[in-house]
């Protein structure tokens, strides 16, 4: 009886943290979002869609969220930027804007190709995705469960725009469950 | 033996300092960012201001800081001011900016065919690619070339007016490298000094 509660309990929790994560962006003041999905990110995305108050932009390319959150911070708002692992690789050479810039800088990115991945193609930029975020000058942290991934979103929010710094959250494959094909 | 693509129609005689320093003679309530290389220089020549934002890098980049600032200070006009190459990195980007339909936002692309900062190389816009169309085909309420200083000056005056969704207009201009004019290259500084000028404390 316990353990099934136990059980009902940290399945609420998982299905929770998209919600959690919006409410910490929200409480941040976060009034602007730009995307290319993913799976992970779905649930977020439609809180954020359905939030007339959050202006959102979809992309074709991740690096172009990058230059439109230099924009919204230069306008005075707080922009968040969500992708999967592999987009990280597109957005290098734009992440010098930030880094230079000092603009405040806030990722959120679903990795693949580290946790009962099923794609292979997946697992190079995997393993290239902390390394290379750190290469170009982003401070990353990585979350494995729902409860650190949303204290680690309200960090990070607070590290980014209080202390302009540009972070990128990496949540974990584990986190989000394996990929059904 | 392959066929060519059709080249422009006719040859670029606007010379691309005379050309934004006539664009930008009526500014007033403009926020203009610029791409790296000469836009940057064009829009330094033409005065340094508060309310500009210069890239030095960031390629592909312009339009888009433009649409963010556009989007976080709607009773603003927002130009970009970028040239073909840059614009030609960021195409998928004026896809992300047809859709997100800001009313309050101008590329302009100064265009003289060519890389100029790398040494003249011939981009793909004097073999056959043309913004404009690209930019029409993906909804842009306006998009058009223009060839003379005439149209740029009609330009200047509608840069505030009401619009459907965002604008995109090239300039053609003639390929050379005018005497660079360095604008500071301090990103924090710059950014720190637009936000002043939206009155957003610097701390």
């Amino acid at each position: 009886m316990q353990s099934a509660q136990a059980e009902k309990t940290d399945s609420q929790a998982s299905e929770s943290w998209p919600r959690q994560i919006y409410e910490a962006l929200k409480a941040a003041d976060v009034r602007h979002m730009a995307y290319v999905p993913d799976a992970g990110h779905s649930q977020l995305i439609k809180l954020f869609h359905g939030d007339e108050d959050v202006v959102t932009n979809v992309l074709t390319t991740e690096e172009e969220g990058i230059a439109i959150a230099a924009g919204a911070w230069l306008g005075g708002q707080r922009s968040v930027l969500l992708m999967q692992s592999s987009g990280v690789g597109n957005c290098i050479n734009m992440l010098s804007l930030p880094v230079q810039g000092r603009f405040p800088l806030l990722m959120l990115v679903t990795m693949r190709g580290e946790w009962a991945e099923f794609n292979p193609w997946q697992v190079p930029m995997s393993k290239a995705t902390q390394p290379s975020l750190e290469a170009i000058g982003l401070r990353v942290f990585r979350a494995e469960t729902p409860e650190d991934l949303v204290d680690t979103v309200t960090a990070a929010a607070a590290f980014a725009y209080e202390g302009d710094q540009q972070v990128a959250v990496l949540i974990g494959q584990r986190l989000l469950g394996k990929k059904k094909w | 033996m392959t066929t060519a693509m059709t080249t422009s129609p006719q040859s670029a005689t606007l010379a691309r300092r005379e050309a934004v320093a006539t664009l930008l003679s009526r500014r007033s309530n403009l926020l203009v960012v610029t791409g790296l290389g000469s836009p940057s220089y064009d829009l330094h020549a033409a005065g340094d201001r508060d309310d500009n934002y210069y890239l030095w890098g960031a390629m592909g980049g312009a339009a888009l800081v433009a649409l963010g600032l556009a989007q976080a200070q709607p009773a603003k006009t927002v130009m970009a001011l970028t040239g073909d190459g840059e614009a030609l990195m960021g195409l998928g980007g004026l896809a992300s900016i047809a859709i997100a339909k800001p009313l309050n936002l101008v590329v302009v692309v100064i265009d003289n065919q060519h890389f100029g900062e790398t040494g003249m190389q011939a981009s793909h816009t004097g073999l056959g690619i043309d913004l404009a169309a690209i930019a029409a085909a993906a909804g842009f309420a306006e998009a058009r070339t223009l060839w003379t200083m005439e149209e740029v000056g009609k330009l200047a005056e509608t840069l505030n007016a009401p619009a459907q969704g965002p604008r995109l207009y090239v300039i053609k201009v003639e390929p050379n490298n005018p005497p660079r004019s360095l604008p500071p290259r301090d990103a924090v500084h710059v950014k720190n000094r637009l936000r002043a000028h939206l009155g957003f404390p610097v701390r």
